[in-house]
């Protein structure tokens, strides 16, 4: 379980986070949604650490990120996947190379060891034959999957996902939802996922908060979203013209 | 402002340069990132200095002949010239400069896409120490095969002097005795010390200009620019001082 408790942060002098507050449940999609600009992704990278937040606290487990040294970062870190927005998949590897790259970086594994880890991961994200390709030689939704891959390749405790949907055709889309889905219920994970799509927040939305200016506007599970009164979910969830004639037919 | 710019520059740069000096995560790994480094900022380089160094020395040798053509100055004076020019000059502080910008805009631009593609940020969730996985393997690369390469330099711009003495600007004979005569061995060493040092350089500015990149590709051009631009002006600048510090 990750608890965040009122974080602030400011890149100069504009203020992007104002003060969220947010639990993400264990074996659980944690789904953050909002608008493009209102601060998801900041959000999720000073969740991960990647900035540093001016105010509040992050906990892990009862491990508070700001009061860990060095060391404990390391390794609260071997216990977290990430899966970027562009995949960011080291191009001059393979893709087992990919796969298997914290594994040699952290792990005492035999070579055997980390590609039968590999096999097993790319197995799970039904990719069984690319292991020698590179990530340039693959597709978008290949790619994601490889990402993902790489992600639970440590056997993670927290796998974040920043928007895991973005440049994907919506089938490829609905795949990748139920795959991080399936993932997390599997290996009992805490999830967060950052993203605007509605298929994704309907589909696999098990706790969702609503961020809009940089704070929390709202919170909820997949279904109570789209019953909610709340005129500015209503106003995002409700901005296509598909949302708007499935709600006028509920 | 500007001076406050630069000031914090400098800082930021000694600042990544404390994070790169780090206990490796995996010694395994820093090796072959290494070895990768090696072939791509060394052996990938010996064809560029082959060249240059061949011509540029028989460039030299012709324009020394061609200004000292004086009944008074032995012709073996051509020699001796054009083996100090390339010894102390050419070999370490020209190809250097060259190394500067091939060798530079390459690290600076591949730091700089992977800074944008945020496999930077992928290595810092994974917990490695970024800096020190892609900027130490490269730093060690290069001021090991650096030295050789000036080396490599030397012979070849000296061999190329002799491809031009062949061509009838002075006798072959007058051009050995010439290499010869009054020949320091510490000009090696010098040249040597001031290899080491350029490369550390070129690697670790180039490194911080992509390290650092923010935006997108244009950002990563402009960066690469920069970095060849600072590497080349530190290695003049750090030119001069060594030559103060060493030969004075």
């Amino acid at each position: 379980m990750i608890e965040v408790n009122f974080i602030h942060k400011a890149f100069g002098d504009k203020e992007i986070l104002k003060g969220i507050d947010a639990t993400f449940f264990q074996g659980k999609t944690n789904l953050i949604i909002g608008q493009s600009g209102s601060g998801k992704t900041v959000f999720l990278k000073s969740l991960v650490g990647l900035h540093e937040i001016d105010q509040g606290e992050i906990i892990y487990d009862n491990r508070a990120l700001g009061a860990l040294n060095n060391k404990e970062r390391k390794a609260l870190r071997t216990e977290m996947g990430m899966v970027f927005q562009g995949n960011a998949l080291f191009d001059s590897l393979t893709i087992e190379e990919n796969v298997t790259f914290a594994l040699s970086m952290f792990s005492d594994m035999s070579l055997s060891e980390r590609r039968d880890r590999a096999d097993f991961c790319l197995q799970r994200v039904n990719l069984p034959n690319v292991h020698k390709q590179f990530p340039s030689e693959l597709s978008g939704g290949m790619q994601k999957r490889v990402a993902i891959a790489r992600a639970i390749s440590m056997n993670p405790k927290y796998l974040f996902c920043d928007e895991p949907n973005s440049g994907l055709d919506p089938k490829t889309a609905i795949v990748i939802d139920r795959l991080l889905q399936e993932i997390t219920q599997e290996f009992d994970i805490t999830t967060v996922i950052n993203t605007h799509d509605m298929n994704s927040v309907i589909e696999i939305g098990d706790h969702i908060i609503f961020i809009k200016d940089g704070t929390k506007a709202w919170q909820g599970t997949g279904e109570q979203i789209l019953n909610t009164d709340n005129p500015e979910i209503v106003d995002f969830v409700y901005s296509s013209r598909l949302f708007q004639k499935i709600r006028e037919n509920m | 402002m500007y001076l406050l710019k630069w000031l914090n520059d400098l800082g930021r740069y000694f600042l990544l340069l404390g994070r790169t000096f780090r206990k490796p995560e995996s010694r395994s790994m820093y090796y072959k990132a290494f070895i990768s480094d090696l072939d791509l900022l060394g052996l990938n380089s010996l064809a560029l200095v082959t060249v240059i160094s061949v011509f540029v020395g028989a460039v030299v040798t012709i324009q020394t002949a061609f200004n000292l053509d004086d009944p008074l100055v032995p012709d073996y004076y051509v020699a001796i010239a054009t083996r100090e020019s390339i010894i102390l000059e050419f070999s370490p502080t020209i190809v250097s400069l060259i190394l500067a910008g091939k060798v530079g805009s390459n690290i600076a631009s591949t730091l700089g896409s992977m800074r944008v593609s945020e496999q930077i940020d992928a290595l810092e969730v994974m917990g490695v120490n970024p800096a020190s996985y892609l900027i130490a393997p490269k730093i060690l690369a290069l001021v090991f095969f650096n030295p050789i390469l000036i080396i490599i330099s030397m012979f070849l711009g000296v061999l190329g002097g002799y491809f031009a003495s062949m061509g009838g600007v002075m006798t072959v004979s007058d051009y050995v005795y010439g290499l010869t005569v009054d020949f320091v061995p510490y000009h090696i060493t010098y040249a040597l010390i001031k290899s080491f040092v350029f490369a550390f350089l070129i690697v670790t500015i180039s490194a911080y200009y992509g390290f650092f990149v923010k935006g997108g590709a244009i950002e990563v051009g402009i960066n690469s620019t920069k970095a060849v631009v600072s590497s080349s002006v530190a290695i003049i600048v750090s030119n001069y001082m060594l030559t103060n510090l060493l030969l004075v």
